[in-house]
């Protein structure tokens, strides 16, 4: 179950950034980061659409949405993988993202809505006269960029404040967090909650101004979750390299013992589980405006759980194996659901009980000799 | 009511003839009995004089009118010229003024017109008519459909009818529309009756018409005596009440019956996660089994054994139980066995286990959900007070529930596998070293717990839908209770289960299902804070737990 366990000298004042990663691994990001921020838009934008070098607005979407997902996955690796702690309410942190980024999507569509009014068109149908409280402020992208992470990681803070003073830990904390999500998910889906009910937010007209199917704004968010990602990895790295990093590992090997060395573990896992929500709250709001829709279902048990098995193909404990796993499993998704819808849950479902019988270090453990 | 009324027009055709015999009728004599002036008066007159006509014959008693009113209201009346009213049956027409045939047909006919407000006033009128029928079904009918559209002008006949009646439930009916029309008069005697009247009795629409007194326009009562409003108030109270009383006796019934659905639900998972300790996500899925065990098992009765289809419970449960608990043995074989001891992989692997079942019962029976049709014995219910209706296959399931518990207790105390089951929780290794085969135990265990939950499947098929995704509404639930109950204990469960559905039951008559289910989870999740280990936990001395 250990990580690579590799004995590293504390650098002295601060972490030298080129000591993060051996050299191949660096040419390999530096590789990912030209096709992300060169070929595709080239490809994209430049290349003519009968070209074969042409990448289809489509592919650039999926490739997006793979992207968001793929950060959702570093996320729970942090706190699954690295500090053993398995949540299953992660698609709620990553849906409330999604949403503070939704409500200034919705704010944005202005009098272009069916009803041409001021409110969204499912507050007109509700036949409300004015936004709620709740929705104050949300015209503006900077507000709505802050809700982005500070709800996420303020309900992460609070929960995980009185879950891990309690020691609530293993499976008790994954089934409470799933209670969670769900009775989220239970109050999402009323039409009074303000969010939408079931319908969420769709429909988006622009952000900041410019029109959202735009190729132009597809590909520069696109490059936006490229870059996300790029810099989420290295941070990841960051963290699991620091004696921070060292602690997180050893609380999910030997909690106790850790606690006999005189160590809190309370605020090591408040900061990482805190940490971990906020990212999937930036995963939330990349994703969305790509996709052009959130609703309460992204907070359904089923896609939470989901997450992990991402994580677990891709391999836990270590930081780009969570990135290929979201990018197989949904890959996998796209192309199974389209070519034999009735047979993707028999394939997810043998995934699920495959990789934990005969994987446990997922596909990145394939390589990592033992 | 119209159908009631055109097959009271049947029975009654010879008690027309007997009243054309002997009634004396202070208006006319003829054979058809009714007063001319009314009988004008709907063929040709206004609105107003129409209704008004109505009343009269409503009040005349007699059998004739019913008569004449249905034919009104079924388009048969029609005139021709300016005094010629006649009842056109095919091809037979009657003169309504003295009941005799005419023919042959006069050339020009024409429809009495009956509108809307006509319509509703013949259909009150007919209803007080049939008041006096001595069919109990069809008395009552009628009182409902006075209930909800009477006005004055049938008052004589209620109060007729309310000195006659016998049946409570057609007395109470209309002695209720009876306050409700004095209520909405002028006098104020009456209205105190009325109000006290109201205060006897403990229905819903008591205390609808009882606000409607004590009912504002701004400031001011619509109702100006301060007599009657401080009646009314007490009244009300009084209903209020007898309504909360009945109320919450519903309310604790459902609450023990959501309860019992929940225990079913959770003793399997209390078996396995409880005592062994596998947290088995495709719990849910092994409810589903069984349910759609059930669901072949009453095809089968349905398709072979018509007759005795009202004993398929007998055959359903246990066969539901194999089912189900086969399907867990090669679980636990094939899959579960492999993850003893890494309880955050068990979780996964069995989600994965649960999306293959339900993948494989969607191919095998459809998306869709599927009937399953209850047993004759266990449709309806009794009424242990008014609004408050115990339906039988509620009253079927807590019985069977505590059957179910019953059973589970004394296997785990009083059977050898009891025996080993808790050997085996309490300490493995010992219990190994003492000659235990633990693997076997493991797997009868596991087929013991999967076996209950397809009962509860079996139960749950009995009020609810069948689909692919009835596990999933319930795994979330049962994972609740047996976290809230405590680990290892089947008493925990059992306070637990009950606890949370009469919990959930007030708290979604206070605050909605929604937000009550939200607020059970939140207060779930606050109560782990407190009590890790659950309400009743077993004392250890290891630190992890």
């Amino acid at each position: 179950m250990t990580a690579g366990f590799m004995p590293l000298a504390a650098p002295a004042g601060g972490f030298a950034l080129a000591r993060l990663w051996s050299g191949r691994m660096w040419s390999a990001l530096a590789a990912a980061a030209l096709v992300v921020f060169v070929v595709v838009p080239v490809a994209n934008l430049v290349v003519p659409e009968g070209s074969v070098f042409h990448v289809s607005e489509y592919t650039v979407t999926l490739a997006g949405k793979i992207m968001c997902y793929a950060i959702v996955a570093l996320a729970m690796d942090l706190i699954w993988g690295y500090t053993g702690i398995l949540s299953l309410g992660h698609g709620l942190f990553f849906a409330l993202g999604g949403y503070a980024m939704g409500m200034y999507l919705m704010r944005s569509i202005g009098l272009e809505g069916v009803y041409k009014s001021p409110l969204p068109d499912f507050m007109v149908f509700l036949d409300w006269k004015a936004y709620p409280w709740y929705w104050k402020f949300t015209q503006h992208f900077w507000y709505c960029a802050l809700l982005v992470v500070l709800v996420p990681g303020l309900l992460a803070l609070v929960f995980g404040f009185f879950a891990f003073r309690s020691r609530i830990k293993g499976v008790y904390f994954s089934i409470i967090t799933q209670a969670l999500t769900y009775a989220a998910m239970l109050l999402f889906f009323r039409n009074d909650t303000g969010f939408g009910g079931n319908n969420g937010f769709t429909d988006f007209k622009r952000i900041l101004g410019f029109p959202i199917t735009a190729s132009g704004t597809r590909m520069a968010l696109f490059m936006l979750t490229g870059a996300a990602l790029l810099g989420f990895l290295l941070l990841g790295r960051a963290i699991v390299m620091s004696k921070l990093g060292r602690v997180l590992t050893a609380i999910r090997d030997a909690e106790t013992r850790v606690m006999f060395s005189g160590y809190n573990p309370l605020y090591f896992k408040l900061f990482i589980w805190t940490l971990s929500a906020m990212i999937c709250g930036i995963a939330g709001a990349l994703y969305v405006p790509q996709v052009g829709i959130i609703n309460p279902s992204e907070m359904s048990p089923a896609n939470s759980i989901e997450i992990a098995i991402w994580t677990a193909v891709g391999g836990r404990g270590t930081l780009i194996g969570p990135v290929i796993g979201a990018a197989v499993v949904n890959l996998g998704k796209s192309w199974f659901t389209q070519a034999f819808p009735e047979y993707w849950l028999y394939l997810l479902g043998l995934l699920f009980i495959l990789v934990t019988l005969y994987l446990p270090r997922g596909i990145a453990g394939l390589w990592v000799k033992k | 009511m119209g159908k009631v009324g055109r097959r009271l027009v049947g029975q009654l055709a010879f008690a027309l003839v007997l009243a054309a015999a002997c009634s004396v009728s202070f208006f006319a004599a003829g054979a058809m009995a009714l007063p001319a002036p009314a009988i004008k008066d709907l063929a040709f007159g206004e609105s107003d004089e129409k209704i008004q006509a109505i009343g009269t014959l409503v009040n005349s008693g007699d059998s004739a009118a019913l008569s004449f009113l249905q034919s009104l209201l079924d388009g048969e009346v029609q005139t021709s010229g300016e005094d010629i009213v006649l009842v056109v049956k095919g091809d037979t027409a009657v003169d309504a003024y003295t009941g005799k045939v005419v023919a042959p047909l006069p050339e020009t006919l024409d429809d009495v017109i009956v509108n809307n407000r006509m319509r509703q006033e013949l259909t009150t009128a007919i209803a007080a008519l049939t008041l006096a029928s001595p069919d109990r079904a069809i008395r009552l009918a009628a009182a409902k459909v006075l209930q909800n559209n009477s006005s004055e002008t049938v008052l004589p006949a209620i109060d007729a009818a309310l000195a006659k009646e016998a049946d409570p439930e057609v007395k109470g009916l209309l002695a209720l529309t009876k306050a409700s029309i004095d209520l909405r008069g002028g006098d104020k005697g009456k209205k105190l009756a009325a109000i006290r009247a109201l205060g006897l009795s403990d229905t819903g629409a008591t205390k609808t018409l009882l606000l409607q007194v004590l009912e504002r326009k701004g400031a001011v009562y619509v109702e100006p005596d301060a007599q009657v409003r401080a009646e009314a108030q007490r009244s009300l109270a009084t209903v209020d009440r007898k309504l909360l009383l009945g109320d919450i006796a519903a309310r604790v019934f459902s609450g023990i019956s959501l309860g019992t659905i929940l225990l079913l639900a959770a003793l399997g998972l209390a078996i396995t996660y409880g005592l062994m300790g596998v947290i088995n996500m495709a719990h849910g899925e092994l409810i589903m089994v069984g349910a759609y065990a059930t669901y072949v098992v009453q095809s089968l009765f349905r398709q072979h054994a018509p007759a005795a289809f009202d004993f398929y419970p007998l055959v359903a449960v246990p066969v539901a139980f194999a089912i189900s608990a086969g399907v867990g043995v090669v679980l636990e074989r094939t899959v579960i066995r492999h993850l003893y001891g890494r309880p955050l992989e068990t979780l996964l692997a069995t989600w994965g286990l649960s999306l293959i079942l339900i993948q494989g019962v969607r191919t095998i029976f459809g998306a869709q959900n599927v009937q399953v049709q209850n047993p004759s014995w266990m449709s309806g219910g009794f009424e242990i007070m008014t609004n408050v209706v115990l339906p039988w296959s509620r009253v079927v399931i807590i019985a069977f529930a505590g059957g179910v518990l019953l059973a589970v207790w004394l296997t785990l105390t009083r059977t050898r596998l009891g025996l080993y089951v808790r050997a085996v929780t309490q300490n493995r290794a010992m219990a190994s070293a003492l000659g235990v085969r633990t693997p076997k135990i493991d797997m009868m265990a596991f087929g013991l717990g999967s076996g209950i939950a397809g009962l509860a499947g079996c139960a749950l098929s009995q009020i609810g839908n069948v689909g692919p995704d009835l596990g999933q509404s319930y795994i979330v639930d049962s994972f609740m209770v047996v976290v809230l109950g405590g680990v290892g204990q089947l008493a925990g469960t059992v306070y637990a289960a009950l606890g949370l559905g009469v919990m959930n039951k007030f708290l979604e008559a206070w605050q909605g299902a929604v937000l009550a289910k939200i607020m059970i989870l939140v207060f779930i999740i606050i109560f782990i804070q407190k009590r890790p280990q659950g309400l009743f936990a077993l004392k250890g001395r290891t630190v992890e737990a």
